[in-house]
């Protein structure tokens, strides 16, 4: 049972839930994996029990490159438990994967959350937080927080071509 | 995915529901009282207002996460017997799905008249964030997707909907903070808002971030309060004390696709109203142009832009010119939430936007103007701070109920 204590948080998949434990089986090795649908071919995330686009109950899991695109983001300058509090501002992060992005309709996507974190998985300074926004590109690193159990997090892919400028929020608040 | 269901084949129910009877507790954060006794004070306030017996209330209904307490309690106390009741899991869009429901209970003679109710002590016991005994929680399942990212609450939950409608549409922070400026004015001219004071869009940029792009004053404020509203046939409901309230139409919980997380269908800066609109506007044989005043929730400044752009009351991207407009602050064409809303009269998961929508069509709003030896209000249609916020009018209201972007209800009432 994967399982671990993160940030005051008790965090547990139970045996049961077959598609979390397989998918967090993935990340804890470091290993990026979804599951693509046998019928019909398209990924989804997150983890479920059939394709949302043509209900097949069957599936395998494939490896997806963790690469992609901020979508949006939101920035916690309040946080709410303790052990936030003191890595605020953080960054909530929804990326599109460059994997089957416009697929299987325009506006459709793999949107896979994450915070914005340093590349070995802790949340992400200020200085960092402060160089990314909407079009920032980023690649997939992971939080490894208990026994089989890593989160994955997002990071500034520093091999990427960055916009000139990522779009964010007008606004600064605390110099971010 | 998603299929072309025609869920706008029940016309022969409109008007044929009524509202007869709202009430509400003072909001108050720190009530000292348990939900049981809130619940039973709001719905014995709302019996008052109609002028109803115990022993013509014979259905219960209520929504809550799990912080409230169950229909029978607050119907033994206030010794009525019922031939239905039911609890459900739910927040905020929940108060229109459930009139809804009442309605099917009511149709299908499960029972006459039902009671819906919300009890909460949302500021003292449980609040949104899922603080105190409720963050010591496991995490388990699906929210492992979630919650250790620190995006729990509402706010965070919401706020890449909010970001990326300012990306994809140039919206500011100055045209969103005008909900708040509005609906503060509103607020300044209801003696039970939990916040009378009038603020400015700097009041709102200079108040400190929680999540961008919300400021403090962005939000709402989380109060203890208990609010109620009574269902009935609209041929009963002139034997009561009030004028009704008759519903044209009710739209209940409806979703965007995969409303598991509906990021993945996008755009994400659209929202449930996109859907709900489908179904409401035919149902109630009424159009946006139609509407007098409107109760979009706002659980946030940004959730009553989002769904007055997307139920069509301006084109898809203008929310922040309609917000900012001046069309929806009293003395505007289309007024919205003239109590105040969540974000200054109290948060109470949408039912007191339906209480204020109810006596404005009864033209009875309990504001500052002086009232006759009968007790009613003599409106001055003076809308300035102390005054008046009843709308010249008013004959026809709608409600946008939100959950969450995905999700959301609608309800449109006439004046009887």
């Amino acid at each position: 049972m994967p399982q671990g204590e993160y940030r005051g948080m008790n965090l547990t998949i139970l045996d049961v839930d077959h598609e979390n434990v397989a998918y967090f089986g993935y990340c804890a090795e470091h290993d990026f994996h979804l599951q693509k649908c046998t019928a019909c071919g398209l990924i989804r995330y997150p983890p479920g029990t059939a394709c949302p686009w043509c209900q097949n109950r069957e599936f395998e899991w494939t490896a997806v490159e963790g690469k992609g695109a901020v979508h949006s983001y939101g920035e916690v300058h309040q946080a709410i438990q303790p052990q936030f509090r003191e890595k605020a501002p953080y960054m909530i992060l929804i990326v599109d994967l460059d994997t089957q992005k416009g697929q299987p309709s325009e506006h459709e996507a793999l949107r896979v959350a994450g915070n914005l974190a340093t590349p070995d998985g802790d949340l992400a300074p200020p200085e960092l937080v402060r160089k990314v926004g909407i079009g920032s590109r980023v690649r997939m690193v992971f939080a490894d927080v208990g026994e089989g159990l890593s989160l994955p997090m997002w990071t500034l892919d520093e091999d990427a071509e960055q916009p000139d400028e990522p779009w964010r929020y007008p606004q600064e608040y605390n110099g971010v | 995915m998603t299929s072309d269901v025609d869920a706008t084949a029940p016309k022969y129910l409109r008007d044929k529901y009524a509202i007869i009877g709202v009430g509400e507790t003072t909001y108050t954060r720190g009530s000292n009282l348990t939900t049981r006794a809130l619940g039973t004070w709001a719905v014995r306030n709302a019996m008052e207002d109609a002028g109803i017996p115990a022993s013509e209330v014979d259905g219960m209904m209520s929504y809550s996460n799990n912080d409230s307490t169950p229909s029978p309690m607050i119907a033994g106390d206030l010794g009525i017997r019922l031939n239905f009741f039911m609890d459900v899991y739910g927040g905020g869009s929940s108060s229109e799905a459930l009139i809804g429901l009442a309605i099917g209970a009511i149709e299908a003679g499960m029972c006459n008249t039902v009671v819906v109710f919300r009890s909460m002590n949302g500021y003292s016991q449980v609040r949104i964030g899922g603080t105190g005994a409720r963050a010591a929680a496991p995490v388990g399942g699906d929210a492992v997707h979630t919650a250790p990212y620190g995006w729990f609450s509402a706010g965070q939950n919401f706020s890449p909907s909010f970001m990326r409608h300012m990306y994809d549409y140039g919206t500011t922070p100055e045209q969103v903070a005008m909900v708040k400026v509005i609906h503060s004015e509103h607020a300044s001219n209801n003696p039970k808002a939990y916040y009378k004071q009038r603020v400015t869009v700097d009041d709102v940029l200079n108040s400190r971030m929680i999540v961008k792009p919300l400021h403090l004053l962005d939000c709402c404020v989380e109060t203890d309060n208990a609010t109620a509203v009574i269902v009935t046939r609209a041929e009963r409901a002139y034997d009561y004390r009030n004028t009704p309230a008759r519903i044209l139409a009710v739209a209940g919980r409806v979703c965007k696709p995969r409303s598991d997380m509906h990021f993945q269908h996008g755009p994400i800066s659209t929202v449930a109203g996109h859907y709900i609109k489908d179904i409401i506007w035919p149902n109630a044989g009424v159009g946006p142009e139609d509407i007098d005043i409107t109760g979009a929730y706002d659980a946030f400044t940004f959730t009553s832009m989002l769904q007055l752009e997307d139920y069509g009351f301006c084109k898809k991207g203008e929310g922040g010119d309609y917000v900012s407009s001046g069309i929806m602050r009293l003395g505007g064409e289309r007024p919205n939430n003239t109590s105040g809303g969540h974000l200054c009269e109290g948060y109470t998961h949408g039912m007191n936007m339906i209480i204020e929508n109810v006596r404005q069509l009864r033209g009875e709003v309990d504001c500052y103007c002086p009232t006759d030896d009968q007790g009613r209000r003599q409106h001055t249609y003076d809308y300035s701070e102390g005054g008046c916020r009843q709308v010249r009018d008013a004959n026809i209201s709608m409600n946008l109920g939100w959950a969450m972007p995905g999700t959301g209800s609608s309800m449109v009432m006439r004046k009887g």
